[in-house]
């Protein structure tokens, strides 16, 4: 018998819960664009290799265009949309506004999604290709601008924005997350 | 994209019998080569059995029995695990050197294994291949093959594995392990990969509807001073043009015992036993390393425009041997 090619299924999306039907062949990132009408995540090469459509699953970054909506249930997503505390900005956001972190901006919510995935990522100890010592017993690596770039890798800005980029990524790690929130006027 | 049903496995035995009932059915694991292959209509499924819940998400040391990775730890936690990092680095290293964060997030180590060339011609429906389309011919070999195999390569195909994680395992002896709906069954990581003669299609030497479910690495202090060495276009987020796995026991100013493997230059990751052969009990000088490149070398057979890569190779080995050797002697 053939298999049903549709389900019913219910995502978790920023604390909230979505219940829709989908054909199973869409991705994660169509099913928040096209269905849910969360548009922040952005639609880049749809291949995979541009970073543009990055989010939150389990608290770690991954590609929405990759990732089946039917897969992703059950699952904890965070979006563009999730990252803000209502008007309160995260962060990350703030050194992007404040150092120029993006010029069409097209890029920027998955540069923002993967640098906060980043820096958990570092928080927890995580090396990199270009840290010179794996071992857990050497000293975890400052995130240095060799650092930022490499884990940043993924991201890609066809504006060429990549200098501010990584100083926005670099006083992002420098502010303890939480502490600088401001409202924004 | 083909309709496709889809099914989410709760234990090992459920998963592959759900394969062996349906010979157009895949295992999805992370998804990251498989779901951009259906998208490009390359691969066609008619059902998918996500088998990323299954108990299979642990990594376990011991000194006696080595490591145990399951087959659906993530690319990230594998390169993350502390016991990786200290006892087998270029394997971390390996994994690190791959894809970008995001898709080290998803991608997992079964997956890895299993995932497709990246030749240009396989992954475009309009053109001839014979991974692809077996009988339709090889446009590389006269056409984009910059960066093909030099080694082990046929007439009907000049492909290469794209993975950095299976040559750091290649150089390890890992085992992998995998279960079908009739058994379970284990095969030497080198064993995986079949030659690539006339049947460039048959990919892998596991039985028809086998989930890999494990990789199985000896233990062992020689792992513990490895190293990996990726080379490629650009300095992050690329396929290699050239990478090395290496171990190296150096005692005596002589070579006890050594693991060479190689990448991007083969349909598999190429483990250097001839270099191996030449270097064990042999000095330790950059003359002897190259010397051993140059033996495991003289098999290649380079097309008209990856000739370099015999080069490439060969500094790999030398440089990369000559630091294991000096931060042997400290």
């Amino acid at each position: 018998m053939a298999p049903s090619t549709s389900s019913a299924i219910t995502l978790n999306i920023n604390g909230e819960k979505y219940t829709l039907p989908v054909d199973h062949r869409t991705t994660l990132l169509d099913a928040l664009r096209e269905r849910l009408d969360l548009t922040g995540t952005k639609k880049g090469c749809d291949q995979g290799q541009c970073g543009a459509c990055t989010v939150l699953i389990d608290g770690r970054r991954a590609l929405s265009c990759l990732q089946l909506a039917v897969a992703a249930e059950g699952r904890a997503i965070t979006t563009i949309e999730g990252v803000a505390d209502g008007e309160r900005l995260h962060p990350v956001q703030r050194a992007f506004l404040e150092l120029d972190g993006y010029q069409c901006g097209y890029c920027t919510p998955g540069q923002i999604c993967s640098a906060l995935g980043m820096l958990a990522e570092h928080a927890d100890g995580w090396p990199s290709a270009v840290t010179a010592d794996v071992r857990p017993e050497a000293e975890p690596p400052p995130l240095s601008a060799e650092e930022i770039r490499e884990r940043m890798s993924g991201n890609l800005c066809r504006c060429g924005a990549y200098v501010q980029i990584a100083q926005a990524v670099a006083r992002a790690a420098e502010s303890p997350l939480g502490e600088t929130e401001e409202r924004v006027a | 994209m083909r309709e496709f049903g889809y099914e989410r496995a709760v234990d090992v035995s459920s998963a592959v019998t759900l394969l062996a009932g349906d010979p157009d059915a895949r295992f999805l694991g992370g998804g990251t080569n498989l779901v951009d292959l259906m998208k490009a209509g390359v691969e066609r499924p008619a059902r998918l059995v996500d088998i990323r819940e299954l108990p299979l998400g642990r990594i376990d040391f011991t000194p006696a029995t080595g490591l145990r990775i399951g087959a659906t730890v993530t690319n990230a936690d594998l390169a993350a695990h502390p016991e990786v990092r200290r006892r087998y680095p270029a394997l971390a290293q390996a994994v690190l050197a791959g894809a970008s964060g995001q898709l080290r997030n998803m991608a997992t180590v079964g997956g890895n294994l299993l995932q497709r060339t990246r030749c240009g011609y396989f992954t475009d429906l309009a053109k001839p291949c014979n991974k692809r389309a077996p009988g339709s011919g090889c446009p590389a070999i006269a056409g984009e093959h910059h960066n093909h195999a030099i080694l082990g390569a046929s007439a009907h195909c000049v492909a290469t594995h794209p993975s950095d994680m299976a040559v750091a395992l290649t150089a390890f002896d890992a085992v992998v392990s995998y279960e079908t709906a009739s058994g379970t069954g284990e095969l030497p990581l080198t064993d995986l990969y079949p030659p690539v003669g006339d049947t460039p299609h048959r990919e892998t030497a596991l039985p028809p509807g086998a989930l890999i479910t494990g990789v199985t690495l000896p233990p062992g202090p020689l792992a513990e001073r490895s190293r990996y060495r990726k080379v490629r276009e650009r300095a992050s987020y690329a396929f290699a043009i050239g990478s090395i796995a290496a171990a190296l026991d150096v005692r005596g100013g002589v070579v006890r015992e050594v693991r060479l493997a190689f990448g991007a230059v083969a349909s598999r990751p190429w483990r250097a036993r001839e270099a191996e052969r030449v270097l064990l009990g042999g000095p330790v000088s950059a003359e002897a390393f190259a010397a051993a490149a140059d033996a495991e070398l003289a098999a290649a057979e380079p097309l008209p425009h990856n000739g370099y890569k015999v080069q490439l190779m060969r500094n790999l080995v030398v440089a990369v041997l000559s630091e294991l050797a000096e931060e042997a002697s400290r």
